[in-house]
């Protein structure tokens, strides 16, 4: 990880990084210093300590609650693939190695996110979600997330796709802030996720494209499990800020389809909220 | 950078213009060129200077139509690609792959044309393309270029939703952005499986793995990279 060049692309967004930092110096100082010592692993955490020094108490109440909104997020997804890698309750064999460091890949990219948020949060991160406050079954709908390679593909494809949309749905609170940055670059890494899940299960037999496209009989849900439809309510739009994408300008090539695949929609807090505690436990539900 | 990279304009013939420091309102013009490729040449503005008017196309970034054409310009460049490679695929593309890269032809015309008529009379022209480092006969060389063109992509929206203004602007680039992301994806998980979000192989494009950040950067650097791509001179002014 570069530090530098992080600091050079907070810069780029806000100038005055380095005056916000620079009444304490002893951030800067205890940072460098801490950067010698510490390993790799450890560096987002300290990178986003340094934050929460450099922007102290400027972090809008707003934003802190969308960050720690992302962070339960961020904390679930963890959780399930962590669990998927670890657990000793998981009888379904990954079929390829490559489909193993997939799901690891995935797992670690969510772990980094966990680590970047609690760090920028600071004492105003959300208390920790454990493991034991999930249920990844949801309750039973998806009874063999564990043991059915398809069904674990599955829910993790609603993770990922609802990541993506939620990550895209708190955009305009985070508007003109530095933070967007950061949110924008987890968003597009959810995205590859969510595309390479959907290239997993489509290896796995189901008939699904990298990107959400029209479900059949024009549903929003084009994943064929129905259990899912309220992570792709809304998909299926195909005008843009009042310009119709169909058929635009002349391109019968653009289809319905293609519009519903060029464009992945936002989603509100609350239908995401309402997605989320399908997976958290009574007690410990957003 | 070093001189030799610069292509210094007759007009611009003050060597010391280029030592003097880069205010907020430097002006930056990025000539796409011939065959070395150039690109960047920066001076500073001074107030009291005439500047001749400019050939080509201003991206000018006081407000969010810059923006928008900026988005404009990248995704003209994509759509001219994939529009080639899906009129004739290499000849070692499976089927699959054949209808995906149609299907990704087809999201970038969309999102070309969507720009065109959202920006209406505020859209700059029709930007001529130079793809002759590309051999559209050779599937490596073509997924090479496709894979550079989709992670600069996301680097691009990433690094310049924070100038978006508007909130719609802003949630439309996340709309598009995050498809782009999927295509990415998809075309590194043929050249390798497994590198869908390989951050450290995007360092350049300003990915942090540690941090399972994706790329960002901000316009210049951008258009710097994709400079190579584009006959058309972009110049940017308040960026």
């Amino acid at each position: 990880m570069n530090i530098v060049n992080i600091l050079e692309e907070i810069e780029k967004v806000d100038g005055e990084i380095y005056e916000r930092l620079s009444p304490r110096r002893s951030a800067m100082k205890d940072f460098y210093s801490m950067g010698k010592k510490i390993a790799f692993a450890a560096a987002p955490l300290a990178l986003g300590s340094m934050f929460t020094k450099a922007y102290g108490q400027t972090l809008p109440t707003a934003v802190v609650n969308t960050l720690n909104f992302a962070l339960s997020l961020e904390y679930l997804e963890y959780h399930f693939y962590n669990h998927a890698l670890l657990g000793t309750d998981v009888t379904f064999a990954y079929p390829t190695t490559a489909a193993k460091a997939a799901i690891t890949t995935i797992r670690d990219h969510e772990k980094a996110h966990v680590d970047l948020l609690k760090g920028a949060l600071g004492g105003s991160a959300r208390a920790e979600i454990t493991y034991a406050m999930t249920d990844f079954t949801a309750g039973g709908t998806f009874g063999d997330v564990y043991q059915n390679y398809l069904t674990f593909l599955k829910v993790a494809l609603g993770f990922e796709d609802t990541g993506v949309r939620a990550y895209k749905g708190q955009a305009t609170v985070l508007k003109g802030n530095a933070v967007l940055t950061t949110a924008l670059q987890i968003h597009s890494v959810e995205a590859r996720h969510a595309s390479h899940i959907r290239q997993m299960l489509a290896a796995a037999g189901a008939s699904i494209k990298p990107w959400i496209s029209l479900g059949a009989g024009g549903i929003a849900n084009d994943t064929g499990v129905p259990q899912v439809d309220p992570v792709y309510a809304g998909e299926s739009l195909d005008v843009q800020a009042g310009v119709t994408i169909t058929g635009i300008n002349g391109q019968s090539g653009v289809t319905k389809a293609v519009a519903v695949e060029s464009f992945d929609e936002p989603l509100d807090t609350a239908s995401v909220v309402t997605i989320a505690n399908l997976f958290l436990r009574t007690g410990s539900k957003l | 950078m070093k001189n030799n990279e610069l292509e210094i304009k007759d007009e611009l013939q003050e060597k010391s213009l280029f030592n003097g420091s880069l205010g907020r309102r430097s002006f930056l013009q990025f000539a796409g060129a011939s065959a070395a490729g150039m690109a960047l040449v920066a001076a500073g503005c001074k107030k009291d200077r005439n500047f001749p008017a400019m050939d080509g196309t201003t991206l000018d970034f006081k407000d969010d139509f810059g923006v928008l054409n900026y988005a404009y310009a990248l995704e003209q460049l994509e759509a001219a690609f994939y529009v080639k490679v899906a009129s004739a695929p290499p000849s070692s593309f499976t089927t699959a792959q054949k209808a995906y890269f149609q299907d990704i032809q087809f999201h970038e015309i969309a999102h070309r044309e969507f720009f065109k008529n959202a920006l209406s009379t505020a859209a700059i022209g029709s930007l001529e393309v130079d793809f002759s480092s590309i051999d559209f006969t050779n599937a490596t060389s073509v997924l090479g270029a496709a894979m550079a063109f989709e992670d600069l992509g996301v680097a691009a929206y990433n690094g310049a939703g924070v100038r978006i203004k508007t909130d719609a602007y802003l949630v439309l680039a996340g709309k598009i952005v995050s498809v782009e992301a999927r295509h990415a994806a998809y075309i590194r998980d043929i050249i390798s499986n497994g590198s869908f979000a390989d951050l450290n192989s995007m360092t350049a494009l300003g990915a942090n793995n540690a941090g399972g950040l994706d790329g960002a950067l901000t316009p210049d650097k951008v258009l710097g990279i994709a400079g190579k791509y584009i006959k058309t001179k972009i110049n940017v002014i308040n960026l």
